[in-house]
Order: C-alpha cells, then sequence, then structure tokens
C-alpha cells in the first residue's frame, strides 16, 4: 500500500463513520421525529387573533380569514407574502429557522403580529 | 336627504360663495364648485339644484367612490345595481356634471373581471370622462401594476395627476400603496415632492380640489381612517384660498371645515361602513334592505364662478 492509497482509505473510513452521525442526528435510533404541532391563527373583526406566538423550528402556521373583506399576511422582512385572502381563504407557512418574524396585512397596516421560532 | 356647508373665507378677495352637498344613500355625491367664501347652509334637497342656474363658467361635476364590483356578502349582493342606481342620479342632475370622480375602490379583490364589469357598467351609462384614483383594494395583489395599465396613462408615480378644469385646479392623489406596518394612508415622499412642484406657481386665488381615497385628515386613525404624510401635503395647501379635499374609504359621509379648507368623504356606492366606533371593527354593515338605498350615495359639485363657491351636494341613493 503506497501513500496515496493510504489516504483514499482513510477518506473512505472517515465518509463512512460521519454518514452514520449525521443520520443519527436527524433520527435518532428508536425515536421518531414529528414535526412540532400546526398552529392556526383566525384574522377576525380587522385583527390576528393571535397577536404574538412562540413556537418551536418546524412548526406550521395557518391564517384563516373570518372578514368580510380581504386581508393579507406578510412579513416585514418579506420573509413569506400571503395573496389577497378573501373570507374563508387560509394562508400557511412553515418556520424552518428560528428568529423573530414581525407581519402585518398590507392592505390595513395597523394589523400587525409577530411569530417567535425558537 | 341633504346636508350642506357653504363656508365663510372672508379674506381681502371678494369672494362668495358656498359648498353644497347632496347625498344619496347608495348613489354617491355631487360637487358645485366656486371659489372663496364657503358658508354652511342647510343642503339643499336634490331638485332645488335646478334652481341653481349656472352663468358661463360655472360647472357641475360628480364624485362615486367605493363601488367594490366584486362584492357579494349579506351588506350587498348587488353593487352593480346599486351602482347604476348611483349613474341614474347622476344623469338626472339638472345640470349635466362636466366629468366624474371616482375616489378608489373600484373593486373588491383587483381582479380583471372585476375592472371589466365597473368599466362596461360606466360605458352604458354614459357618463362621459372619469377621473380616477385607487383604492387599496384595487392594488391587492400586483403592487398596482393592473390599475396603472388600465387607469395610469398619463399619470405620475402610481397614478397620481393634476388637471385644470374652467379655472379649477384638481389633484388626484394615490395613499394606498407601500403602507407601512402599523401606518395609516401614505402618499410618500416621491409624490409630496410632486404635490409641492405641482401647486408652486399657481395663484392663491385659484380653486383647488383634492381627491384621493383615504381621507387625507385625521377621521379615526384607530380604524386606519387617515394618512400619515396628509398634514405634509395639507401644508402645501394652505395658502390657498379654497381648498376642497374630497375622500371616499370609509363609506359614509362626513365633513369638516378647517381655515380655507373643506373635507368630505362620499359614500359607498356598495355598503355602509359604521360610524368611527360604533362597532368592534369598520367591517362591512349589514342593514335591513329597506334602509340600505339611504346608506349609499354619491356626490355632486357645482362650481360657482361669480361667487368663487363650491357647492357640495350628497344624496342618498333611499
Amino acid at each position: 500500500m503506497n501513500v496515496r492509497t493510504g489516504i483514499y482509505a482513510l477518506l473512505i473510513a472517515s465518509a463512512l463513520a460521519t454518514a452514520p452521525a449525521l443520520r443519527a442526528q436527524n433520527a435518532p435510533a428508536g425515536q421518531e421525529t414529528r414535526p412540532p404541532k400546526p398552529v392556526a391563527i383566525d384574522i377576525d373583526n380587522f385583527k390576528f387573533g393571535i397577536v404574538s406566538l412562540d413556537v418551536a423550528v418546524g412548526t406550521t402556521v395557518t391564517w384563516t380569514n373570518r372578514d368580510d373583506v380581504p386581508h393579507t399576511v406578510v412579513s416585514l422582512k418579506k420573509v413569506f407574502k400571503s395573496p389577497p385572502l378573501d373570507t374563508g381563504d387560509h394562508f400557511s407557512y412553515t418556520f424552518a429557522n428560528a428568529g423573530t418574524f414581525e407581519y402585518y396585512c398590507s392592505v390595513h397596516p395597523r394589523m400587525t403580529g409577530k411569530i417567535v421560532v425558537k | 336627504m341633504a346636508d350642506s356647508i357653504i363656508q365663510d373665507h372672508d379674506d381681502e378677495v371678494d369672494r362668495r360663495g358656498f359648498l353644497r352637498c347632496m347625498a344619496w344613500a347608495g348613489t354617491g355625491m355631487a360637487w358645485m364648485a366656486g371659489s372663496g367664501i364657503l358658508r354652511s347652509a342647510p343642503l339643499p334637497r336634490l331638485g332645488r339644484a335646478a334652481d341653481a342656474r349656472l352663468a358661463t363658467g360655472d360647472f357641475v361635476f360628480a364624485q362615486i367612490s367605493d363601488s367594490h364590483i366584486g362584492f357579494a356578502k349579506d351588506a350587498n349582493k348587488d353593487v352593480v345595481s346599486t351602482l347604476q342606481a348611483a349613474l341614474s342620479r347622476i344623469q338626472a342632475l339638472p345640470v349635466a356634471p362636466d366629468f366624474l370622480i371616482h375616489t378608489g375602490d373600484l373593486t373588491h379583490l383587483s381582479k380583471p373581471e372585476e375592472f371589466d364589469t365597473l368599466q362596461q357598467v360606466l360605458i352604458s351609462a354614459k357618463v362621459g370622462q372619469v377621473f380616477y384614483v385607487p383604492g387599496e383594494h384595487d392594488v391587492l395583489a400586483d403592487d398596482g401594476r393592473q390599475y396603472l395599465e388600465r387607469y395610469g396613462k398619463g399619470t405620475k408615480g402610481q397614478g397620481w395627476f393634476s388637471f385644470d378644469h374652467k379655472g379649477v385646479h384638481f389633484v388626484g392623489l394615490v395613499n394606498v400603496v407601500n403602507l407601512k406596518a402599523g401606518g395609516l394612508g401614505n402618499l410618500g415622499a416621491e409624490q409630496l415632492a410632486w404635490l409641492e412642484q405641482d401647486l408652486k406657481g399657481r395663484p392663491s386665488s385659484m380653486p383647488i380640489v383634492v381627491f384621493a381615497h383615504i381621507p387625507l385628515w385625521s377621521v379615526y386613525p384607530e380604524w386606519g381612517w387617515g394618512t400619515d404624510d396628509g398634514a405634509q401635503a395639507l401644508g402645501y395647501l394652505r395658502r390657498f384660498g379654497s381648498v376642497t379635499v374630497l375622500n371616499g374609504h370609509i363609506h359614509q359621509t362626513m365633513q369638516k371645515i378647517e381655515g380655507h379648507v373643506t373635507f368630505h368623504t362620499a359614500a359607498s356606492t356598495a355598503f355602509p361602513q359604521p360610524a368611527p366606533g360604533a362597532a368592534p371593527s369598520p367591517g362591512p354593515m349589514t342593514v335591513p334592505a329597506a334602509r340600505l338605498g339611504s346608506l349609499l350615495g354619491l356626490t355632486d359639485v357645482t362650481f360657482v364662478r361669480r361667487s368663487h363657491a363650491l357647492a357640495i351636494v350628497d344624496q342618498t341613493l333611499g
């Protein structure tokens, strides 16, 4: 075995060692990962039903418009932006990253809300 | 149904005038224009407007607002027919209006078919020239691109513009785009700079009519009924002897006079909204069918040159 072959062998060995480790991080043996429970927010009377909400990373939040006029759900930093939601329409977003996400209705900008993802 | 304003702006110029407001529920509002003294007075009923004989140079224009084509909830399941009723009232005015102003929320959801329907209704009513400013419902999905494609010809920025008509300067402003979280209506720096430039050099004796969707004055900020930088716009208008500000958005008539400035909001042709603070939210107000017409309306305005006056008349549809 020359030196070069030895290096390849080492690289392969380390790759094999790393792969199961990554898998273990994602899905520990004997434990299934479940996404956090989804959260529903109603829009009613020109207000977001939950003004400030703490959720875990991976949570899906669904906003539903219960008013007789259209509203939108728009992140201040343009991370997400719903189309206009008519009565009964809903919009969902899954928060894959931690952070604070402030949002508002771009039609009625006094309507504001916040999602804190931890 | 009528209330009217005649407001006295007693200054060095011989200006006498009045502003009469006839509102129909479900229809719109008509305006009579003259410069100078505007004096409050009981509004004449619609039929009596015929008494106001117009001299050469005097003219009438009409305002409709908040037609919300596409809306079909309980508050009004047929907004096309109430719009048509308003247009019929305008056609029945004793003096034919030179033009119409639509102060926004043409449509409910900015859908192409809603814009199409409005256009067809206006064409079949043969109302002649119509000037538009957008409401927030007209710029919902695409930052107002579709609105501009249809109505933006000859306008600046997001659709603002001005024109002169028989000695009166008209300015259409846009305060429904790029709204800031937590804020109210917004004109923005670019439009304000344009307005300042547009008014520069015009004599202070020139009557000015400004129209925009959201009230430029603070009607009820808790419900978003005001414009964050409206005061700056009004600052540019302060030196003029006769300023009339026409708005929509709040779906009810409201008037205020401040110095030389008369503020007026028109009724909607589609559905009423509650008085400020009278309900949990400003959502559409459902009333018995028999009462609906009395809460919708239009406005006609007559400009009377000799008396330097603007007469604003609101009329209800019912």
